[in-house]
């Protein structure tokens, strides 16, 4: 019985991966045949002839591919914006989240502030601080920082009074308490905005890329666009997918190994 | 005791003020430094004012509220059938798993130049990417809405002898009304969000390429009155939708 249900669970994966070279024949025939202009859609093999150039990985390329640059630039903002708000959401939202009485004055204006889409900083930032890598890593940080800020004061809102009551009882300080009680009980909800603030990084990196004309994906596939070149368009859109796909994985992985104390 | 629910209407607004206030007493003090980069509050307001009176600033608004709207009633409309059939059969949701795996995480504003190449600026573009972007959580929630219907729900079905297409309407849509609010109120922030994002990244219409413009043109009073606009929009639209879905999931008789 349990051999049948492995070897059904084999099958249905193979038929998944099927169904996903069943797509990509579907665009190899779509393209090669001409059913869609290939100014808009390169053929599947223009587009992994593209990555293999701007990777480096083709024989006889003279090696000034820039792909792998631009990867590394935008993975650098994506993950220094998302540390930076990360640590300051959870530092921003213990302070927060810890005191009933700052709550109650502080929380409707994140609320307020919470449906307002980080890019629309963009324009802001660029008049304060310029068209600089430093003003897009701003960005970045602050329109992550609201998912895990407003999950932290969630979380520290949330605690368990019958908790609260043993912390005032056992006299802890506000210090053990944020630290033994608070955090811990915050901790699912924090990596689940983490985790958020991650996709919304990556999302205002490239947008930050392609307004503030940074070198990264972000620029380099609207210049693409720009200039018709739809294999490298399609190579950079393939690159970010993969980005996207690989870090939330990751962070899929370190969230059930952290939480696994949770579990019964 | 009318003191107390004074106050307590007040308390909201001390932060917001105190913040506006700050700014205003910043902004003031970079102009008198010679620094045009920023604006005060107060100026804001008045450009706000102005705005609204020429016309511009509905025009814009009604453009993006527009735009965003019919992109989720596209990526509505898809992702609601696909994430049906994924959450009715076992087998459909196990074919499509890699394949959904491996696109989502694309995210949507690299879409933005494949669009510009293929639809140009204007509505069409905008539509495309918000429908993308509103398609997958849609779907996600739309299917694990439907697997989580009352078995014995679907039995009866199948004992009345249903056709697929009756078993849909008269029983699965129905169980999932509640949870399909709640996915359409995520989907409706997720398409505000992406067409602002669009319009300031690219596309030359509505509130995103109003606010860009006026940043471009070194008028940052204009430019803070759309941040603000935006920021109140944006609010008013997300509210309106919490209480859509309490006032639905109530209708339905599920505890909130």
């Amino acid at each position: 019985m349990n051999n049948n249900r492995n070897d059904r669970f084999g099958l249905g994966w193979m038929g998944s991966v099927a169904v996903l070279l069943a797509l990509i024949a579907l665009w190899w025939v779509a393209s090669n045949a001409g059913w869609v202009s290939r100014v808009f859609l390169p053929t599947p093999q223009a587009t992994f002839a593209s990555l293999l150039e701007g990777l480096n990985l083709s024989a006889g390329n003279g090696g000034n591919g820039e792909l792998l640059a631009f990867t590394q630039a935008t993975i650098g903002r994506m993950v220094e914006g998302w540390l930076l708000a990360s640590l300051f959401g959870v530092l921003l939202g213990a302070a927060i989240g810890v005191s009933p009485a700052v709550r109650a004055w502080v929380q409707p204006t994140l609320e307020f502030i919470r449906p307002l889409p980080a890019s629309a900083l963009l324009p802001l930032a660029i008049s304060i601080f310029g068209l600089n890598p430093g003003m897009v890593l701003f960005v970045v940080a602050f329109g992550a920082m609201w998912p895990v800020l407003l999950a932290t004061v969630h979380g520290f809102a949330a605690v368990e009074p019958r908790l609260s009551e043993v912390a005032r009882c056992l006299q802890m300080s506000r210090a053990a308490y944020i630290w033994k009680m608070g955090l811990p009980n915050a901790m699912p909800d924090i990596l689940a905005g983490m985790r958020l603030a991650l996709t919304i990084a990556l999302i205002v990196a490239v947008v930050g890329e392609m307004i503030a004309s940074q070198s990264g994906l972000g620029q380099a596939i609207l210049l693409a666009a720009r200039a018709f070149r739809a294999s490298d368009l399609f190579a950079g859109i393939v690159l970010l997918g993969l980005i996207g796909f690989v870090s939330n994985a990751l962070l899929a992985f370190a969230e059930k190994r952290l939480l696994r104390w949770q579990q019964p | 005791m009318t003191e107390g629910r004074l106050f307590r209407w007040l308390r909201p607004w001390v932060f917001p003020a105190l913040l506006v206030g700050a700014f205003e007493w910043y902004a003031r003090r970079a102009a008198a430094l010679g620094s045009d980069a920023l604006a005060p509050p107060s100026a804001a307001a008045k450009a706000f004012v102005g705005a609204a009176m020429d016309g511009s600033l509905w025009q814009a608004t009604g453009f993006t509220l527009g735009t965003a709207a019919l992109g989720l009633l596209l990526g509505a409309v898809l992702g609601i059938a696909l994430g049906l059939v994924l959450g009715l059969s076992r087998r459909a949701a196990q074919l499509g798993s890699v394949s959904i795996e491996v696109l989502r995480p694309v995210p949507s504003v690299a879409l933005i130049p494949l669009a510009m190449l293929g639809f140009g600026f204007g509505v069409r573009m905008e539509v495309a990417i918000v429908a993308f972007a509103t398609f997958w959580p849609l779907l996600v929630l739309v299917q694990s809405a439907v697997q989580q219907i009352e078995p014995r729900l679907l039995e009866v079905s199948r004992v009345l002898g249903l056709s697929a297409r009756e078993r849909a309407f008269k029983i699965v849509l129905p169980a999932i009304v509640p949870r399909l609010f709640v996915a359409l109120r995520l989907g409706v922030a997720v398409a505000l969000v992406v067409a602002v994002t669009v319009e300031i990244a690219a596309n030359p219409h509505g509130m995103g390429y109003a606010m860009m413009i006026a940043q471009q043109s070194f008028d940052p009073a204009l430019m803070l009155a759309w941040l603000g606009w935006i920021g109140v929009v944006g609010f008013a639209v997300n509210a309106g939708m919490v209480r859509l879905q309490a006032w639905v999931a109530r209708r339905m008789g599920v505890q909130p």
